[in-house]
């Protein structure tokens, strides 16, 4: 009996140090995110760091499993009322969430709310305005940022004699010799991202009316025209000539090949360079994506991926004030430079951006530079960003006729045709969710 | 017989209640919630909701993909049932008769029934994974390259495989525990009547298994349409893309990936309707036909 009460009062006694150290009465908030593995890692260390650089709040972050299993969590908590001060959610949810006016608190108005300055042009150009609303201002708060880039194995490349596609037609011109020294030329992991979202941003091609849906949900309905369509034909071609290899919807099972060198180019997130600098064991580097010469106006900057944080509403005061300060910590550039050097994400502002040049780090690693100059190459008018609802419905489709496609199941047209039937009905029916 | 009555006729109620309480928590009121909002669109995040009268129904069964999830469902639910309940007796009557050794070979079967269908699906997306399967380098020494997650027919097979694999063993040890009361003195008097062991299988060890068979019906019919969820799940690695997936599973999608909530709820509504079809059918066609000792 002894025993067990020396045991309680240590427990107690425990707890109560960890309370203390955890700083006297501070404010906690809470951060629902959907980073696994790796990318979790490093957000409990940015945690760790916020928690550390001030005490008066404690932000706690909790792991709520893949973006879509997060935002489910997220909206459910909130129908509760007891949503979490942040929540991370991904570029397909974005219109979900900003549509729902009076669930999130703007980016802008917490910082400004807060008497921390805000300006948007302190952002990169292909972050700026993908999480904003109509009238530009900043909704979310980007967070891992990335977009899709070409990496090669330069051992593949070497050994077939050729140098890395800048256009889809000088690759065309190489797919064929990396297929003679036994390499598949091509993989990707995400046709409606890589194909569909980013081809149209590449080639400042709309994507969807009332100015790719940023407008207002209401009559907003896809956009595919010819030069979509034969990308597809020509992919399916490649793939029938077993110049590009498909192997199915999951990100993984398209990477596995690259890492596992039998693929000597893929399509992937810049936020992918982290994970394979640690696996591959060839030399790899990465290039833009490449994009159509023949299609005119072609070569613009891609958007990004990835996802923001939305600080939720129906919070205290002193609770908001404190995500504010979180954010402010979080766009610092020692912050935002260390998230980039860990993970492939690309710096969200011109400063962290800034502070990895002048540290050197694009010199000893040149292929992290890749994304964010991708994202800052010239843009147009159509390569500010889409705003859909339902958008993972969408993106399915896309994917279902896109597997259809490359299975030989159903042509380029008809395919298309299903995607733009599909998606405007899903899009209606959005658009009726929000009253109109 | 002695009889026992209540004392109270209230006391019966009270002693139901705690039952007759789950299943109006757990069932009655979710199905009547799903009722209601099958007739709604409703923002994601609760804000507003617009009644749109049987939009939900009519956009869900003219969507070009609800017809191939359904004939999908029908195919994947009349394959594992049919298969999981025929090699799991083939497995039972060869297993009743063997003598040396009757426990291993017994616990060598029934050992799957204690893995978690997730599980269960994890262990079936090692097997046949396009990169490191086993299973795919079996089958590629015939000629059939399998590609799972891009083959429509592949991906079924996979699934198809990997569900029945994990309900044999439950059928398994009833089918047994049914051959084991079947009584010696039935089977003496038919074998002296019949040479032929299989005839006699199906006249007279058969028809006193149907109760049973019956019983296994359907719970393999509610397994393969319900249960089955972790192992589509884990097989499409939570992107549907062209796989084939079950009503059950494009219900999940809808509402909880995609959070289209009014269309999700129509859905499991058509279903429930089903499921109340199906139940009538078999209680009425096929239990008349059982014989009951």
């Amino acid at each position: 009996m002894a025993y067990r009460k020396t045991v309680a009062s240590l427990v107690a006694a425990a707890a109560l140090l960890g309370t203390s150290s955890a700083s006297f009465a501070a404010t906690d908030i809470t951060w629902w995110h959907a980073m696994g593995g790796r990318l979790g890692e490093v957000v409990v260390d940015i945690a760790n760091g916020y928690n550390e650089s001030q005490d008066v709040c404690q932000i706690t972050p909790v792991f709520k499993g893949t973006y879509e299993e997060t935002l489910t969590a997220g909206i459910a908590a909130f129908r509760a009322g007891e949503q979490p001060n942040i929540l991370q959610v991904f570029d397909a949810g974005a219109a979900t969430i900003i549509g729902a006016t009076g669930a999130v608190i703007p980016a802008q108005d917490i910082l400004e709310d807060a008497g921390v300055g805000f300006d948007i042009e302190d952002y990169i150009d292909g972050v700026r305005y993908f999480y904003a609303d109509s009238d530009g201002k900043m909704i979310g708060m980007p967070f891992n940022s990335s977009t899709p880039i070409l990496y090669t194995n330069e051992d593949a490349l070497k050994k077939a004699g050729v140098e890395a596609p800048k256009t889809w037609e000088e690759f065309e011109a190489i797919a064929p010799k990396l297929k003679e020294a036994g390499y598949v030329p091509l993989a990707q992991s995400h046709l409606p991202w890589i194909f569909t979202e980013n081809f149209k941003s590449r080639h400042n091609l709309q994507f969807a009316t009332n100015n790719n849906g940023y407008d207002g949900s209401k009559d907003t309905k896809l956009v595919f025209g010819e030069p979509i369509k034969n990308h597809f034909t020509k992919v399916k071609g490649w793939l029938d000539d077993g110049l590009f290899g498909y192997y199915g919807t999951g990100w993984g099972d398209n990477q596995t090949p690259f890492n596992e060198g039998k693929v000597a180019m893929w399509l992937g997130s810049s936020g992918s360079f982290g994970g394979i600098s640690k696996t591959v064991e060839f030399p790899f580097s990465a290039t833009y994506l490449p994009y159509w010469d023949a299609i005119e106006g072609a070569g613009t900057g891609t958007f990004i991926g990835g996802a923001a944080l939305f600080a939720m509403s129906g919070k205290p005061d002193e609770e908001n004030k404190c995500v504010a300060s979180f954010y402010q910590y979080l766009t610092s550039p020692e912050v935002q430079y260390m998230w980039h050097r860990e993970t492939g994400y690309v710096p969200i502002t011109n400063a962290a951006y800034e502070l990895a040049k002048k540290d050197g780090y694009y010199e000893s690693t040149p292929a992290a530079e890749v994304g964010i100059k991708q994202l800052t190459l010239p843009g147009g008018e159509w390569t500010k960003g889409y705003r859909m609802g339902f958008y993972v419905q969408i993106r399915d489709v896309m994917n279902r006729e896109y597997g259809k496609i490359l299975s030989g199941e159903a042509s380029v047209e008809d395919a298309f045709a299903t995607i733009e039937a599909d998606g405007n009905k899903l899009l209606e029916r959005f658009s009726k969710t929000a009253g109109n | 017989m002695k009889k026992v009555y209540f004392q109270s006729p209230w006391l019966p109620y009270l002693l139901l209640l705690p039952q007759l309480s789950i299943v109006a928590i757990f069932f009655l009121w979710p199905a009547a919630e799903a009722v209601e909002s099958s007739f709604y669109l409703e923002d994601p995040f609760g804000f507003g909701s617009t009644f749109v009268g049987l939009d939900n129904f009519t956009d869900t069964v003219t969507s070009s993909d609800y017809g191939r999830v359904a004939r999908f469902t029908a195919v994947f639910t009349c394959s594992v049932t049919f298969l999981s309940l025929g090699l799991a007796l083939l497995l039972a009557v060869k297993a009743d008769k063997v003598l040396r050794g009757a426990s291993s070979y017994k616990t060598l079967l029934m050992w799957v029934y204690a893995v978690a269908p997730p599980v269960a699906g994890l262990i079936g997306v090692l097997l046949f994974d396009q990169h490191v399967g086993p299973m795919v380098d079996f089958f590629a020494m015939f000629g059939w390259q399998m590609q799972i997650g891009v083959n429509y027919f592949d991906t079924s097979f996979a699934m198809i495989t990997t569900a029945v694999w994990k309900q044999i063993p439950v059928n398994f040890i009833f089918f047994l525990s049914g051959l084991q009361s079947v009584s010696k003195s039935v089977q003496e008097a038919a074998s002296i009547d019949c040479r032929s062991g299989f005839r006699r299988f199906w006249t007279v060890t058969f028809p006193l298994l149907a109760p049973t068979g019956f019983f296994l019906l359907i719970i393999n019919i509610t397994y393969a349409f319900f249960d089955t969820f972790g192992i589509i799940d884990v097989i499409v690695k939570n992107e549907p893309g062209n796989n084939p997936v079950t009503l059950v599973y494009k219900v999940y999608l809808d509402g909880f990936r995609g959070n289209d909530l009014g269309g999700s709820s129509a859905q499991s509504v058509i279903l429930m309707a089903m499921v109340f079809i199906l139940t009538i059918i078999q209680f009425r066609l096929i239990e008349r036909r059982v014989h009951y000792t």
